[in-house]
């Protein structure tokens, strides 16, 4: 950790631990794109990550509650399935994303658009710490290289190089998530979007993906699925009880302590607990007083033939 | 020609003796008060020769030096313009100066000779009283608070009453005791309809006497939930209530004719207070160290409503008050402790736009402003609040709701959990500390957050009426954990 920390004996470019194109340690998914950096620098001891199998999940850095939501709840599920999360440490989407990741297993990736030891945006500097020691941290630029707004569109291709997939959780028109959308088909990988409501703007880009025909993220089985990874796990842990009855409310919609209170003839303070006891699960989160329950998860084998033709998938490089 | 009376200066919360010595001698006609007077005392001058003149007593043609011993001590105020006269009176021998050293006497003259009440009558007859004075001479507005102390009051409405007292030419009235009042005078929790969760919460620091922070768009009742918590708080024992009069008579603020303060204060200052009008201060040139709100808030609740809006250095002060129940104001002038143990409620909003949280609205405001504003709170000041609750907006139906609970109810049960919290907290139960040690690993919790979280557990128990701390009560607990996002270095 000290040698990332200490800006006086920064290690040069020459010393810093890097995978250089064309050894066998370079990853292969990203060799095979149309220009792979020449060097990956990298931080962390966890370079075994790289192997994957890597989903990218991306979008917007000012993302809504909704986005947050899924975007963490997706990084959760994705890493406990044995899955590496590959994103770019933004704030919004990408930060939420890697959280999510650390919640489970740690496995996750962060593809900088800056030298590999900056901590970029500063925010995210505890997070990046934390990537370090349980996931890895990766970068085409040497330590030392300022942030600057042209190098994130190329940070993105190796976000979607390095993933088998790439989950686009909410962006505007015209948002970066969607540059890294177009290198993933550009390279013929998958490409899901999150379905988001029409009237907001946070969800122009990705129901836009959609309609171009990005296979539309329902359950993180879509995913799983495209990977062919079956859910190494039981179905998530089940609850009785009050909380029960609770997760099946909040399936219908977002809700506050109160109304669910009224609406189960429940006491505040059973619902208030029977709310930790879910969110101790995984099966629902609370933000700002308002909870949601958890991305579902659809039995593996139902509809195959209807998901199959959901997945985008453009092999022929001509998007 | 000496005559001397007895009087107090207040020093920070303490009333510290001060002879006045007035002496009279030939000479050209003059009067100089000598022994570090300030402003206010100085101008004792204009007001007693006034007040003597129009009490139709005479005002002696010599060379008059009043002297406030012990002369290093600053006389801050206005207290001093009735000794003063009386000791001028008595070495001009209009008075008996030897019945005058059986008396303190205390009082600001009006230009007609009206006495006039002044702040920290119960600190100085306190003093009177510890000093072996029996009775002690004060404006008639100050001597039912003056009898609080265990001294005599001797009541006086004009500087002519005072003279006419000390000749023996009139008895001093009797002071009636002012009776006790039924109702704390708060609003009652019986107005607020629906809000389950916030009640449960006031419920929750009434009883376990833990901060709270209400977060949500503006317009949610955040700042009428907290008004009503000082009601839930049992009244004040004699003690306790000596205790806050002292403060809020030093500070000016007793309101006439209530001369005790018998329930917990509620003082909610305005985001835009200076450090010192919160944790307390002066000392200036002109200036006597006063007690802040903070202080004036001891054994009650102080509300910082829009706690993002204050500044910094004001909001960090609290932090010693909050962990040792006290604060030292220590300036080139003196030092002074104020006593301030007092329950915390703030309220923000959860962004700069106020429509986080707020499901019919959009927040308009991008993640830099959302994390600096959530910054300005510290971490460290963040710890210090057990009870984090975020309160959307409620819906219509929501506010159709019946009135809850009436607050006598609620403070019936608070006063039963009190009781049990002060025998000792329930114990953790074995599948509780189980069900902690899971959410520690799962949701970050710091060491502090954690006791944080057992405080809170425990005075759920004791609401519930349970031997041990359930898991249930744990659960719960946790709900009331600040958002990961809070908070500078989140």
């Amino acid at each position: 950790m000290s040698r990332h920390s200490g800006r006086a004996s920064e290690p040069g470019a020459d010393t810093w631990p890097s995978l250089r194109l064309g050894t066998p340690e370079y990853p292969s998914l990203l060799a095979a794109i149309h220009d792979p950096p020449r060097r990956l620098y990298v931080r962390g001891d966890h370079t075994e990550l790289l192997g994957g199998p890597c989903v990218a999940v991306v979008g917007a850095r000012s993302c809504s509650r909704y986005g947050a939501h899924v975007a963490r709840s997706l990084g959760r599920e994705l890493a406990a399935a044995g899955v590496v999360v590959v994103s770019g440490l933004a704030r919004g989407v990408d930060g939420e994303t890697h959280r999510g990741a650390l919640e489970a297993t740690g496995a996750t990736i962060a593809v900088l658009g800056c030298g590999v030891d900056r901590d970029y945006p500063r925010a995210h500097q505890e997070l990046a710490r934390r990537i370090t020691a349980e996931g890895l941290i990766v970068s085409e630029y040497e330590p030392g290289v300022e942030p600057a707004p042209w190098r994130f569109p190329a940070r993105n291709r190796i976000v979607a190089g390095l993933s088998l997939v790439t989950v686009v959780v909410e962006a505007r028109d015209r948002s970066g998530a969607l540059i890294t959308a177009d290198f993933a088909v550009e390279e013929g990988r998958d490409v899901f979007a999150v379905p988001g409501e029409i009237t907001s703007s946070l969800s122009v880009g990705t129901n836009a993906l959609i309609r171009q025909g990005a296979a539309p993220l329902l359950s993180v089985d879509d995913v799983l699925f495209a990977l062919g990874i079956d859910r190494r796990e039981a179905p998530p842990p089940s609850v009785q009880g009050p909380a029960a009855a609770l997760l099946a409310e909040l399936q219908v919609g977002a809700a506050d302590v109160d109304s669910l209170a009224r609406r189960t003839g429940l006491a505040a303070p059973e619902v208030a607990a029977a709310l930790v006891e879910l969110e101790l699960a995984g099966l629902a989160t609370g933000a700002d007083g308002i909870f949601r329950a958890a991305v579902q998860a659809e039995a593996v084998g139902e509809q195959e033939a209807a998901r199959d033709s959901r997945i985008m998938s453009r092999g022929d490089g001509s998007a | 020609m000496l005559a001397k009376t007895l009087t107090h200066a207040v020093v920070g919360l303490e009333a510290r003796p001060v002879e006045v010595e007035a002496h009279l001698q030939r000479g050209v006609p003059a009067f100089a008060i000598v022994g570090l007077p300030d402003k206010a005392c100085q101008e004792a001058k204009e007001r007693v020769r006034s007040g003597i003149a129009s009490a139709e007593l005479e005002w002696p043609l010599r060379r008059i030096t009043v002297n406030l011993a012990p002369a290093g001590l600053r006389k801050e105020g206005s207290g001093f313009d009735l000794p003063i006269a009386l000791a001028v009176l008595a070495a001009s021998r209009q008075l008996p100066a030897d019945l005058l050293a059986d008396h303190a006497a205390l009082g600001e003259l009006a230009l007609d000779g009206r006495l006039r009440p002044v702040p920290g009558a119960l600190a100085c007859a306190e003093a009177a009283r510890r000093a072996g004075v029996a009775r002690l001479l004060c404006a008639a507005d100050s001597a039912a608070e003056v009898a609080l102390a265990g001294i005599e009051p001797i009541p006086v409405r004009h500087l002519v009453e005072a003279a006419a007292y000390l000749r023996g030419e009139q008895k001093p009235e009797p002071v009636e005791p002012v009776p006790a009042t039924d109702r704390a005078p708060y609003p009652d929790l019986a107005d607020v309809r629906g809000n389950e969760r916030a009640r449960r919460a006031l419920e929750l620091a009434a009883s376990g006497r833990h901060n709270l922070l209400l977060a949500g768009p503006p317009g949610t009742g955040k700042t009428m939930l907290a008004r009503r918590l000082p009601g839930l708080l049992p009244r004040l024992t004699l003690d306790e209530a000596l205790e806050v009069t002292r403060i809020h008579s030093v500070a000016g603020f007793l309101p006439a004719g209530r001369p005790l303060v018998e329930f917990p204060p509620f003082r909610a200052p305005h985001h835009s207070a200076s450090t010192a009008a919160i944790v307390g201060g002066g000392g200036g040139r002109d200036s006597a160290i006063r007690p802040g709100e903070a202080s004036l808030a001891h054994r009650g609740v102080l509300l910082l409503d829009e706690l993002a809006e204050f500044n910094r250095p004001a909001l960090e002060a609290l932090r010693q008050p909050l962990e040792d129940g006290f604060i030292s104001v220590a300036r080139v002038a003196g030092r002074a402790l104020f006593p301030a143990r007092f329950l915390l409620v703030g309220t923000m909003n959860l962004c700069p736009c106020g429509a986080r949280g707020d499901p019919a609205a959009e927040c308009s405001c991008t993640p830099q402003r959302i994390s600096s504003y959530a910054a300005r709170l510290s971490r460290a000041l963040l710890d210090r609040f057990d009870l984090v609750l975020s309160v959307p907006r409620a819906r219509a139906h929501e506010l159709a709701a019946a009135g809850g609970e009436p607050t006598s109810a609620v403070a019936t049960r608070v006063a039963e959990a009190r009781g049990v919290l002060r025998e000792r907290s329930p114990p953790l139960a074995g599948d509780a500390k189980a069900l902690l040690d899971r959410a520690v690993d799962r949701i970050p919790l710091s060491g502090r957050g954690r006791a944080r979280v057992v405080r809170v557990a425990a005075s759920a128990a004791a609401l519930a009426g349970s031997e041990l701390t359930a898991p249930e009560h744990i659960a719960e607990a946790l709900s009331y954990r600040p958002p990961a996002d809070f908070g500078s270095g989140a």
